[in-house]
């Protein structure tokens, strides 16, 4: 049992006790918010599904590994473990295809390998930058998403590169 | 944006899968990649409905107001017009606090509905181009604000780290200095485009 088993069950316990308290219909709150819960699925389904096909078919086409191939000069450049060059490649578009990049590169070099501690490092800092805008936008009506993308690729190129400059003087 | 993306993803694939060979693998990814979307969208019901049907009702007893309430000095400097204690700022307080927390499945429906409730309180003149609100609540998203990256730590472990959690400093720092960049970003990008409709 770890103390972060508790926190759960005790939130969501807390939150109906107090609702009652507070004479109010948990039961009805509940069902009105699980309704709209169905609601967000259904609005961010298609987006959803389309990304996550185009991501799969990229993959399997072996563009990744032509463009990590390109893109190697300009990461040993600065510094960049080329290692984790395709990690920080797909991280914006795949979670889960990021941690199975991630275990292989453990298992490859090793978790306490500068490699594998930039690629910890990068998984720890970042997000699926692409997945979360085209969800969050498809929730409401926005067709023009304006300065969204560049300020978020803005966050990400920063963090990948200064994963391997703060691997380097910390660890 | 997201019409060029899945062009140019798709014409890549297709271009790329020929050249090297790939495209029989190109063509069954096209029916697994539409089964495994299917596939995330199942798993994602459960725990959205859960926590939206949770959140109403610390909603309707009057938490989610409060909460927001504690944060509102810091987050009014961030997010600017939007009503004091509303809904979309109850929201946005919730999906930034599970995202700290590390609550992953939790903070999207929060980011979802504060999206919807940003859109609902502005009543935005064009409501097909994002707002300048919602687009640092999703750039936010974008970043990671967990205290304690666990899949991460995990992973470290069963790959017999010997300190897995020595990475925590450093992952901070990067997280703290992406996210300023990001909202640097959105000072200078927004700059950029105001002034291009002007």
């Amino acid at each position: 049992m770890r103390v972060s088993d508790f926190i759960i069950p005790l939130f969501i316990a807390g939150i109906f006790i107090y609702g009652i308290i507070k004479r109010e219909d948990v039961f009805s709150a509940f069902t009105e918010g699980v309704k709209d819960g169905l609601h967000t699925v259904y609005e961010i389904f298609p987006s959803l599904f389309c990304l996550v096909t185009a991501i799969a078919v990229f993959r399997s086409s072996g563009a990744m590994e032509s463009l990590t191939a390109l893109l190697e000069p300009l990461f040993s450049f600065i510094g960049f473990p080329p290692e984790c060059a395709p990690l920080a490649i797909l991280r914006p578009f795949s979670g889960s295809g990021s941690i199975a990049l991630f275990g292989d590169i453990l298992g490859e070099y090793g978790a306490d390998s500068f490699p594998g501690r930039v690629a910890s490092v990068i998984l720890g800092s970042s997000e699926t930058t692409f997945y979360t805008l085209s969800v969050y936008f498809a929730a409401t009506k926005v067709k023009k998403t304006r300065y969204a993308l560049p300020s978020a690729f803005c966050g990400d190129i920063a963090g990948m590169i200064l994963s391997a400059v703060f691997v380097r003087i910390m660890l | 944006m997201m019409k060029w993306v899945i062009t140019i993803m798709i014409t890549l694939s297709v271009v790329f899968g020929i050249l090297s060979g790939n495209i029989s693998a190109v063509s069954t990814a096209f029916l697994e990649g539409c089964d495994s979307a299917v596939e995330l969208m199942v798993s994602l019901i459960g725990i959205i409905c859960l926590w939206s049907g949770v959140m109403r009702v610390a909603e309707k007893s009057g938490i989610t107001e409060s909460l927001s309430k504690l944060f509102s000095p810091l987050l009014s400097k961030l997010f600017k017009g939007l009503k004091k204690g509303g809904r979309a700022m109850q929201y946005i307080t919730l999906n930034l606090t599970a995202n700290i927390l590390g609550l992953g499945n939790a903070s999207t429906p929060f980011g979802l509905e504060a999206m919807r409730a940003i859109e609902q309180e502005e009543k935005n003149p064009e409501p097909e181009k994002a707002s300048r609100n919602m687009i640092i609540l999703t750039v936010m998203n974008t970043a990671s604000l967990q205290l304690i990256p666990t899949t991460v730590s995990a992973l470290r472990l069963k790959a017999g780290s010997e300190n897995p959690m020595e990475i925590l400093p450093c992952v901070w720092i990067v997280s703290v200095l992406a996210l300023t960049s990001a909202l640097l970003g959105v000072k200078i990008f927004g700059f950029i485009y105001e002034r291009r409709k002007k």
